[in-house]
């Protein structure tokens, strides 16, 4: 269908709460009936991976609701513990995982495309990502977000 | 409104859980069928609001009563 509205999302960050929006706008627009791109590059391909073990830190983060000293947020395991009680948090309240809304844009058909040059420069094993993505470049990116209605930057 | 040929009870599930899985039923039904939703989500009310306006699946009733959304879509 040539009619229908398109979104084109940069993912560029790779932590536990970065990567719901991009997950949840990609998904909700292809319910709206969009056509969806998501473009991953630099720590944003850590979404891709196959299992997902997504960290979040509150170091150099005040805005995340959890009252600890900074000297506390820099003790060891500190950024396992957060995390652990962030998802913990997330599963509490009924809000959907990281992988089923990346599910649910797979469903969707949610094109993802993951940057060849962040996979080089980092070492990626392309066999730890999920299946369900292409490789390309800043132009494959533009092909798609040229046209588009939409154009998200996360 | 009373008659409807499918539910989803979408109670305990956030943004934007209720709007895909109403999709999803959506998806599996015929064109002119009423899909009736029960969510708890308070942002609901606006999301279906936004939702019907822009697949043009019609809302036909929409309303809150003791902390639940009570919806009925009509399938484009």
């Amino acid at each position: 269908m040539e009619d229908r509205k398109k979104l084109a999302i940069i993912v560029t960050q790779g932590t536990l709460d970065w990567a719901y929006p991009p997950f949840i706008l990609a998904s909700t627009a292809a319910a709206l009936g969009y056509e969806v791109q998501m473009y991953f590059t630099f720590y944003g391909l850590q979404l891709l991976k196959k299992n997902l073990d997504l960290q979040l830190t509150p170091l150099g983060n005040p805005a995340m609701p959890v009252a600890l000293p900074v000297i506390a947020q820099t003790l060891p395991g500190m950024q396992a513990m957060v995390s652990s009680m962030m998802k913990a948090k997330i599963k509490s309240k009924g809000v959907a995982s990281v992988e089923e809304l990346r599910d649910l844009c797979i469903e969707a058909e949610v094109r993802m495309v993951a940057c060849q040059m962040t996979i080089d420069l980092f070492d990626f094993n392309k066999s730890d990502l999920i299946d369900e993505i292409e490789f390309g470049g800043a132009a494959t990116f533009f092909e798609f977000a040229g046209q588009s209605d939409v154009s998200l930057s996360l | 409104m009373s008659y409807f040929d499918q539910e989803l009870d979408a109670t305990g599930l956030h943004c934007p859980l209720p709007i895909l899985r109403a999709k999803k039923t959506l998806n599996s039904m015929e064109s002119g069928q009423i899909l009736y939703i029960i969510a708890t989500d308070p942002g609901a009310l606006k999301d279906f609001s936004a939702f019907s306006k822009q697949t043009g699946h019609a809302l036909l009733e929409s309303r809150e009563l003791d902390g639940k959304c009570y919806f009925y879509l009509k399938k484009k």
